[in-house]
């Protein structure tokens, strides 16, 4: 099981700004261990977010995004109170989701 | 800010041209590109991976950490981090963050400190220990470094820790001075901090533990130094060593009060 | 291979499965392997359905000028535009060029913003595509450097 994420979501006037930290090595595929051999691709491809169960957001990620993810968006029409749920699935098919309040 | 101003009045006297003017600009878009990283710092992971650590109970004696004691007393975390390295009565000796949670780890948990001592980093018991690391200096953030120096042990180290400094070794003769012993030093596009007098709030000894862009890796004070002695191609001291800790207190009391800003984020 | 025509006529199955299942808004959220396997950017944003490249004041990329490693670069995009339904960040000169797509909902701001690996200094596009399937780009250059201490 994934590590889990770290979010914050911030009421900022109108809108609640929601920046999260995933936990994942996002490996590009690109790099070769220590042996010479090609470390395999394995990263974040789906990742949703919803708002008092209700999606938000549907986003894709590539290989090429930095190791230990951060995103930021922001939820219009959500107040103090509100929760808001952020899953992703990796190229493995993992899967993680975790939950905050709304501040 | 205060760069623009050196830029703009170097550049009217005609003194700055090619690569010095590249270096000041640079400078200022590093300065920058560190503060947009600054909001979202993967160091968060493992605080939380550290305070889960702090309260489980594991180790033979399924115990948790809190009641060690960081030197403000038994469970005291918060505000720990700034007093240390400090003397402990209880080990008779001047003691790290990581090698006083070695000493936690044995006592309260039973687990074997030398073992995880000659564990490399990122494995197994050091990765704990990074986190717990992490944690316990997130709990001091932004509070001033405030060593104890009174104790003749506190005062034996710091002019050990300074004789370290100095010390030229190796294949490349480097000691710590080499890089670090004067201002206005840089490797590349990385400005080197003087760390013979106190360098200013979150630089330096302030500034670790740090997750490392570079490799995505978190490292506490102790992976920081041991990656100065390779650099220096010089054999590493090992885990929480006195020679290691007495390199601690003369940074430490250096940075006498300033800012610590760890768990920080650095290239 | 999959080649392009098999890509849409996938991506329309899955388009039609989640219009039906309720969720008309993220018709085209399952992962599009050919525009994340593309090379170039043009090819990329042409795979997620954009048209041809148009520079576009009403598009915002937030990026660095200089970042010390290639390894996490803060890249941000946005739009205050309406009729949007993706916003994409790509950098022109990595192995393939699209590092991320977001889905515009009524729900969330046209703003969104992570952190990508770079392995050269390279453009980074910030694109827009429309409902009718134009593409609006922002661009700019970020400088990537190898820091100092021996790597």
């Amino acid at each position: 099981m994934a590590d889990p994420m770290r979010i914050r979501a911030q009421m900022a006037g109108d809108k609640a700004n929601v920046r999260v930290l995933m936990s994942h090595e996002m490996e590009s595929g690109q790099r070769k261990d220590a042996a010479g051999k090609l470390v395999p691709a394995w990263f974040i491809q789906e990742i949703t977010a919803s708002l008092n169960g209700k999606q938000v957001l549907a986003a894709e990620w590539g290989a090429a995004v930095s190791k230990n993810p951060f995103l930021q968006f922001f939820i219009k029409g959500a107040k103090a109170g509100d929760k808001v749920s952020v899953s992703w699935k990796d190229n493995r098919g993992d899967t993680r989701t975790d939950e905050a309040t709304v501040s | 800010m205060k760069t623009l101003k050196v830029m703009t009045s170097l550049v009217a006297c005609g003194a700055l041209a090619g690569p010095a003017w590249a270096q000041v600009n640079a400078t200022q878009g590093i300065e920058d590109y560190r503060a947009m990283l600054q909001d979202g710092n993967p160091a968060d992971l493992f605080e939380a991976k550290g305070e889960d650590l702090w309260k489980k109970k594991r180790g033979p004696k399924n115990a948790s950490l809190e009641a060690c004691d960081l030197g403000k007393g038994p469970g005291v975390v918060k505000g720990a981090f700034v007093e240390l390295p400090r003397f402990f009565a209880d080990t008779g000796r001047v003691q790290d963050l990581e090698s006083r949670l070695l000493t936690c780890m044995e006592v309260l948990q039973g687990l074997n400190a030398a073992e995880i001592a000659a564990t490399r980093f990122g494995r197994g018991e050091q990765n704990n220990m990074t986190a717990l690391a992490t944690w316990i200096s997130a709990e001091s953030k932004g509070m001033k470094f405030n060593l104890p120096t009174a104790h003749p042990q506190e005062k034996v180290f710091y002019e050990v820790g300074k004789r370290l400094f100095f010390q030229r070794g190796g294949p490349h003769d480097f000691s710590c001075a080499s890089c670090h012993g004067e201002d206005g030093k840089r490797i590349r596009l990385q400005d080197l901090p003087n760390l013979t007098k106190n360098p200013g709030d979150g630089v330096g000894f302030a500034a670790w533990p740090a997750y490392r862009v570079s490799n995505g890796q978190m490292w506490g004070m102790q992976q920081r130094l041991n990656d100065c002695y390779r650099q220096q191609r010089f054999p590493y001291p090992g885990f929480g060593s006195d020679a290691t800790i007495a390199l601690g207190v003369y940074l430490g009391v250096h940075s006498q009060g300033s800012k610590s800003v760890a768990p920080a984020i650095k290239r | 291979m999959q080649n392009r025509r098999e890509t849409l006529k996938q991506t329309a199955t899955v388009a039609a499965l989640l219009a039906a299942a309720g969720f008309p808004q993220f018709a085209q959220a399952a992962f599009n392997k050919a525009a994340f396997d593309a090379k170039g950017v043009q090819e990329a944003i042409t795979a997620v359905g954009g048209g041809a490249l148009a520079e576009s004041k009403d598009v915002t990329i937030t990026a660095p000028d200089i970042a010390e490693n290639g390894a996490v670069v803060p890249v941000g995009v946005s739009t205050t535009l309406a009729g949007v339904k993706q916003l994409l960040i790509l950098v022109e000169k990595n192995p393939a060029a699209l590092i991320a797509t977001f889905h515009v909902s009524d729900a969330v701001e046209g703003n969104f913003s992570t952190r990508a690996k770079m392995g050269q200094s390279s453009d980074v596009y910030a694109v827009a595509i429309t409902n009718d399937g134009r593409a609006l780009f922002a661009k700019k250059e970020v400088k990537v450097t190898l820091g100092g201490c021996g790597g």
